[in-house]
């Protein structure tokens, strides 16, 4: 029988993936996103794990909402990007410099 | 091994071989494909979780839209990637470091954990008679129903803000315009001329 334990430690282990890829592309915003979306979803594995194991739907119905909050941060982010790219040529974070006082 | 201990090491193993791709990746390309693994994976964790309903979600939502969408910017974009990428070895043991820092921080949070009293009678409990499906619309239509509303709410802000954000108005092109379609008169559309034959206008 596969534990709690086990399920949490994939969880763990995918959202320590999602930082490392934050820190790892530091230039390229798709790749970002993309390792937030992977952060995202250990949390859902997470949540989906606790709901299962205590028998209470209510992580699901969270899982749900984080799930719809993920979808509209991918539209927009990546709605974002293009007209970044549109205005500047390049996807770069350290290019995204024209608040700089 | 049972099978479905077999199956969770398989789906667990794909999920983070996904994930790890995903951000190793040289090609964007092959990111959101290995993206795309990581969410199936992960779904049929869901369906070994008996969340079938979350995993259907999963593959309809994440597969099906997110993944396409950053599928489509991907290719749309024409962006030099190898330079983007040239850098990746700089940036290594920074993340390497952090990496490893966060991940002994949740082994620390999760070798110390234990299950307080009472929760084992709970873990026992068995799932009921109710579908999952049937008994999470029972829930998100009853007594989330707010919440399940603001979500569609979420959903139409980021829709109608991602139009706003990449709809641009370019001068040269022809557009309709659609007050003179619909003030134009049919009378004054069209004149008719008497041509003399052999003389032309």
């Amino acid at each position: 029988m596969i534990g709690l334990e086990h399920y949490l430690a994939v969880a763990a282990a995918l959202f320590v993936i999602g930082i490392f890829g934050l820190f790892l592309n530091r230039k390229n915003v798709i790749i970002l996103l993309m390792s937030i979306e992977l952060m995202l979803l250990a949390v859902n594995i997470n949540f989906v794990a606790f709901s299962s194991f205590l028998g209470d739907l209510v992580g699901q119905v969270f899982t749900l909402f984080v799930l719809t909050v993920a979808a509209a941060e991918a539209a927009i982010g990546l709605a974002i990007l293009v007209c970044f790219f549109r205005n500047r040529g390049t996807i770069d974070v350290e290019d995204v410099n024209v608040m700089k006082g | 091994m049972t099978v479905a201990a077999f199956t969770f090491y398989a789906f667990a193993v794909t999920t983070l071989l996904g994930g790890l791709m995903t951000v190793m990746s040289r090609n964007p390309v092959h990111s959101v494909l290995w993206l795309i693994l990581a969410f199936i994976s992960s779904a049929g964790l869901f369906v070994l979780l008996g969340a079938e309903f979350v995993a259907m979600l999963l593959m309809i939502v994440y597969v099906g839209a997110v993944a396409v969408l950053f599928l489509f910017v991907v290719m749309m974009l024409d962006i030099d990637f190898a330079e983007l990428k040239a850098e990746m070895a700089r940036y290594m043991p920074l993340a390497l470091l952090i990496g490893v820092v966060i991940l002994m921080q949740l082994g620390m949070a999760f070798g110390a954990w234990d299950y307080s009293e009472g929760v084992a009678e709970r873990l026992a409990a068995p799932a009921g008679e109710v579908q999952n499906t049937a008994a999470l619309g029972q829930l998100i239509y009853d007594k989330y129903i707010m919440l399940f509303q603001l979500a569609g709410l979420i959903l139409l802000v980021a829709m109608i803000g991602a139009i706003v954000l990449t709809l641009r108005h370019r001068t040269n092109i022809k557009r309709q315009d659609i007050l003179a379609q619909m003030y134009r008169d049919p009378a004054k559309a069209m004149e008719l001329k008497d041509v003399k034959p052999g003389q032309g206008l």
